[in-house]
């Protein structure tokens, strides 16, 4: 498992207040998602790619992270076009093209890459550490982002556990089949996995309280926002004031 | 709390436990004062090693028995916290004891929950790594660490927080020859209080001046002398055990 492909570097936008990065991604996307033409969708697009060659990530990386979003759109492209309501463009026997279902799924393949380029370029340039400590500075509930940062603390290890486990079943000769001993065998794995995750969780638990948890975490990290950070966000209230006086002008 | 400074730091008497459904006690009756500076504890597995150290930390309350902190009684959990102070517990799996996204992070979070500053903690955190030799470590990523490095960040997080007593849960188990070494080095330059659970004999009788042994719940003190001819006369596979008589 990887994580964090695009977190080191040190382009303005990986030097950024995760906070501010926060609020620009999630304020451009709300954005984006509610528009109903394609002039801000475009420009958006434009804006995220812009924002790519800002971050300079490694252009393949980003290149597979676009197919495999847009994968799920092609499906989109199938069903809307076949089955939209609307005018024809074009028909074949019982096959019919919906023109309007041709233009959802162009607006709806222009909006997903433009977001999708701005959480590459704005969040994945944090470590998912930086980014639960900004969400906590922001007011998201500590809960929550106990929750991302435990899961993310440990994801490897009940993986690797899992694996572990795997391979133990395997070297005694277990062959995965559609039978029901293999569905058993399945089962006993992960309930296993959820067995030693549920233990270790109690252990950390422990290890935190014996070090004087007590509900509250402390980040050594002081945000601080700087001028670059209060630009980027008066740009962002520009970009998104935009595209509402677009939407509705 | 009024404590008794000349009093033994812990005392354990006739601490019985029982594991929730378990016939039989995890530690038996065990009645436990350990000496100043480093002791060693050792026995087979299951014997109830960990199971001591977890009593005394508050983590198990006994079923039986009195547990003394400079000679008062513990009872309720606010006891404990002030013993947690002073009483620091390396954990046997160290992926259990690293929590933090990054070594400093990890290090500094004792220091931050007793309320210090960040600066401050931060400082300390730095301190106690470089004291340690770790120094290129601080900005790591926890879990991207190897299995050694890991185990000598946790000893970090606990000596960051400056405990008078130390408890090590098999601290040398699946170190390579080095990292071993390193850690006894570290240990022999510690001038605080230690209670060490190992299976390894020569890593006991190299940072340790007397030596425990517990077997099905009960525990044996036993000179280290005779611990060690007994250990060398069934080298492999036997576990020191005190004689009849
Ligand atoms: N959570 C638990 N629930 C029930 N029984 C337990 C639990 N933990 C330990 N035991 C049992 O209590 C006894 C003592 O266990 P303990 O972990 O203290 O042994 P140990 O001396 O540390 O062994 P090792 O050398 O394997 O670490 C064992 O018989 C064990 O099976
Ligand atoms: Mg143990």
């Amino acid at each position: 498992m990887t994580f964090e492909n695009f977190s080191q570097g040190n382009s303005i936008l990986h030097k950024m207040d995760s906070r501010i990065k926060i609020i620009s991604a999630v304020a451009l996307a709300a954005a984006l998602s509610v528009c109903h033409d394609y002039i801000s969708p475009g420009i958006g697009l434009l804006l995220g790619v812009i924002m790519i060659l800002t971050a300079r990530l490694r252009f393949r990386e980003v290149f597979w992270r676009l197919l495999l979003v847009n994968g799920f759109i092609a499906l989109l492209w199938v069903t809307l076009s076949l089955t939209y309501p609307g005018d024809s463009l074009f028909s074949f026997g019982p096959l019919r093209l919906s023109k309007p279902g041709i233009e959802l799924a162009a607006l709806i393949t222009l909006k997903s890459n433009a977001i999708v380029l701005f959480f590459i370029a704005l969040l994945a340039t944090s470590t998912v550490a930086d980014l639960g400590h900004a969400l906590e500075a922001i007011g998201t509930p500590r809960k929550f982002c106990l929750l991302l940062l435990f899961s993310y603390r440990y994801i490897f290890v009940i993986s690797q556990e899992y694996l572990r486990l795997n391979r133990a079943a395997k070297l005694r000769g277990f062959r995965p089949t559609t039978n029901l001993h293999t569905y058993r065998t399945y089962g006993h794995l992960f309930g296993m996995t959820l067995v030693r995750s549920w233990n270790r969780a109690g252990r950390v638990r422990q290890a935190m309280t014996l070090r004087g948890f007590h509900g509250r975490f402390y980040s050594l990290n002081v945000n601080k926002a700087g001028l670059n950070d209060l630009l980027f966000l008066m740009f962002t209230v520009i970009i998104v004031l935009g595209f509402v006086f677009i939407e509705f002008k | 709390m009024n404590y008794n400074h000349s009093a033994p730091f812990i005392e354990m008497h006739d601490v019985t436990y029982f594991y929730p459904g378990a016939e039989k006690p995890a530690l038996d009756k065990v009645n436990f004062i350990p000496d100043k500076g480093k002791v060693g504890l050792i026995g087979p597995n299951g014997s109830g090693k960990t199971t001591l150290f977890h009593i005394i930390m508050g983590l198990l309350k006994p079923d039986n028995g009195q547990l003394l902190f400079k000679g008062q009684p513990l009872a309720h959990e606010k006891d404990f916290r002030q013993l947690r102070r002073e009483v620091g517990l390396l954990f046997q799996d160290a992926d259990d004891q690293l929590f933090s996204p990054t070594v400093l992070e990890d290090v500094a979070f004792g220091p931050l929950n007793l309320g210090i500053s960040p600066a401050m903690a931060r400082k300390a955190a730095c301190q106690t790594l470089a004291k340690l030799g770790l120094s290129d470590l601080v900005e790591r990523i926890t879990h991207q660490l190897s299995g050694g490095e890991k185990k000598l960040v946790s000893l970090a997080t606990i000596l960051v927080m400056e405990p008078k007593l130390l408890l090590l849960d098999e601290p040398t188990n699946n170190l390579d020859s080095s990292t071993r070494m390193k850690l006894i080095e570290i240990l022999a330059g510690l001038k605080l209080s230690c209670i060490i659970i190992s299976h390894d004999w020569d890593f006991l009788a190299a940072t340790t001046a007397e030596i425990y042994a517990m077997e099905n719940g009960l525990l044996i003190r036993s000179g280290k002398s005779s611990l060690h001819n007994h250990f060398h006369v069934h080298s492999h596979g036997g576990y020191p055990h005190e004689h009849g008589g």
